[in-house]
């Protein structure tokens, strides 16, 4: 379930002001959406994301979240080839509520913009600007 | 524009909900989670803040006379405590709003939607002092008299039977769906009547507004060892929508008409009333376009303003559109052209674009197991 628990912010990842993460492991981006997302979606009922191969820029949306109430776009964080996606979430989108930072990634990217990374925020800014009603 | 807030507001926050904007008020969207909320109330019972729902108390002479032309319903033989859906419609047919209309000995009392108060509230009066219909009656808003709470489900009656201070103010076994009856809280008037939105047994109250916030924690108290939670608006959405109970803005609205939304049942045409005149030639000439349940028969969900289309031409509209947590299956509803309207009927939901195959199914979606009883 969605509630109840206390929102987490890890540092391993770098957050996006549309609340999408991205955690570098060696060459490739590994992308998806934070737990305050999840949160604030409630339980999510589908994942659509795109096919492995296509290539997108920071910013522009990959893909749609919906819950029970209503679709949500997601963005790149960073620009990208998309490597991967989690075909897990096709019949288990609730894994992202249970794990956002886990078992409930979207995408993997490679080759990925490594300048883009700077845009982005540490766990702490993120925190506060979400603490702070600067970004919701 | 400051949003209402009602007197449970911080009840809610504590409770853990997350709090949105509808029609102009602060409410809780959920709690728990809309799922688990749902399923909470089909098969438990939930308890629902609906303060936010306007109340008209009609009285004088003509009361009845208004009523009957200002509604689709008939109130002819309605019975002293007793309720009555019905639907208030301009001229042309469309659809102000739709009440749930009570009759009781002295007065009768109209319930509207939250968003519409004001506009229901303008229309009504304007009914009421319209030159070709003058009637004796009396209007009074007496949204701020009553807390009003659903509580729903089938535990409801065994749960609300044992909260601490009604016990006594009333004895539900021989309440029937769609009766209502007065109770007193400490010699003030509260109303309780077996109806309600979502498809299960259970019941609205209408409780001396002073008393609301009490009422509410007696009624969390006493159900909370058989699986009672509160309930946000998330899952009353997809409570009524399971049911099909049109919702205001969606299935019914000013571009539709009750024939259009297959509410036909509420509208008496042997009676005069405002619209009739188009909804009677729309029932013998047929409407252009008709509300129909649908499943999706590919991967998507279906969504409010999504276009239906039928050979690559776009032909109707979705209203309502989710997965439904109680036949986890994701369904529709829609208008489409009447000969599109056969159960069993294919065509294609546009989502985001693409053609996503749905068909006609047999509505409601979930069979209310209260209904008749």
């Amino acid at each position: 379930m969605s509630s109840g628990k206390e929102i987490t912010y890890p540092n391993d990842v770098k957050y996006a002001s549309t609340h999408e993460w991205v955690k570098l492991d060696s060459d490739t981006a590994i992308v998806g959406i934070t737990d305050y997302a999840q949160d604030a979606l409630g339980d999510i009922v589908f994942v659509e994301l795109p096919e492995p191969g296509m290539e997108k820029k920071a910013g522009e949306a990959f893909g749609v979240v919906e819950s029970v109430k209503a679709a949500s776009d997601v963005f790149m964080p960073v620009g990208g080839s998309i490597s991967a996606t989690n075909d897990a979430l096709r019949d288990a989108p609730e894994t992202v509520n249970g794990d956002a930072f886990g078992a409930g990634w979207m995408l993997k990217l490679f080759p990925y913009n490594a300048a883009d990374l700077e845009k982005l925020m540490d766990a702490a800014t993120y925190k506060s600007k979400i603490d702070s009603g600067e970004i919701h | 524009m400051e949003l209402k807030r009602t007197p449970l507001y911080d009840t809610h926050r504590a409770l853990g909900a997350k709090m949105v904007e509808f029609s102009g008020w602060e409410m809780p969207v959920q709690y728990k989670g809309i799922l688990d909320e749902h399923r909470a109330v089909r098969n438990a019972a939930g308890l629902f803040d609906i303060d936010h729902m306007g109340q008209v108390r009609v009285t004088g002479r003509d009361a009845r006379a208004y009523l009957q032309n200002l509604l689709t319903a008939n109130f002819a033989d309605m019975e002293i405590n007793t309720a009555k859906y019905a639907v208030m419609c301009y001229a042309d047919g469309t659809c102000v709003d739709d009440t749930f209309v009570y009759r009781f000995a002295d007065e009768w009392m109209v319930v509207v939607n939250a968003g519409n108060g004001a506009k229901d509230n303008a229309w009504m009066l304007a009914q009421a002092h319209a030159q070709t219909s003058r009637f004796d009656v009396s209007l009074q808003d007496v949204s701020a008299e009553f807390y009003m709470l659903a509580f729903q489900g089938p535990l409801a009656e065994q749960v609300l039977q044992q909260t601490k201070g009604l016990q006594e103010s009333f004895d539900l076994a021989d309440l029937k769906y769609h009766h209502a009856r007065e109770f007193h809280i400490h010699d003030e008037r509260g109303i309780i009547a077996r109806t309600g939105y979502t498809g299960e047994d259970g019941f609205e109250l209408f409780i001396p507004f002073s008393h609301g916030k009490h009422v509410w924690d007696a009624i969390l108290d006493a159900g909370k060892d058989v699986g009672v939670q509160p309930i946000g608006l998330g899952a009353r959405d997809s409570l009524r929508f399971e049911a099909k109970f049109a919702l205001y803005g969606h299935e019914i609205d000013a571009n539709t008409t009750p024939m259009e939304a297959a509410l036909g049942w509420a509208c008496d045409l042997d009676k005069n009333f405002i619209g009739r005149d188009v909804l009677l030639k729309q029932k013998l000439e047929g409407v252009k376009k008709k509300l129909v349940g649908f499943e999706m028969l590919e991967r998507g969900i279906a969504r409010n303003g999504y276009e239906i289309a039928s050979n690559g031409k776009t032909v109707g509209y979705v209203t309502s559109g989710m997965p439904a947590p109680t036949l986890e299956k994701n369904i529709g509803l829609g208008y489409v052209p009447p000969e599109l309207a056969k159960i069993g009927t294919g065509f294609d939901i546009l989502i985001r674009g693409k053609a996503t195959k749905a068909r006609v199914v047999k509505t409601p979606f979930y069979a209310n197991r209260a209904r008749g009883k």
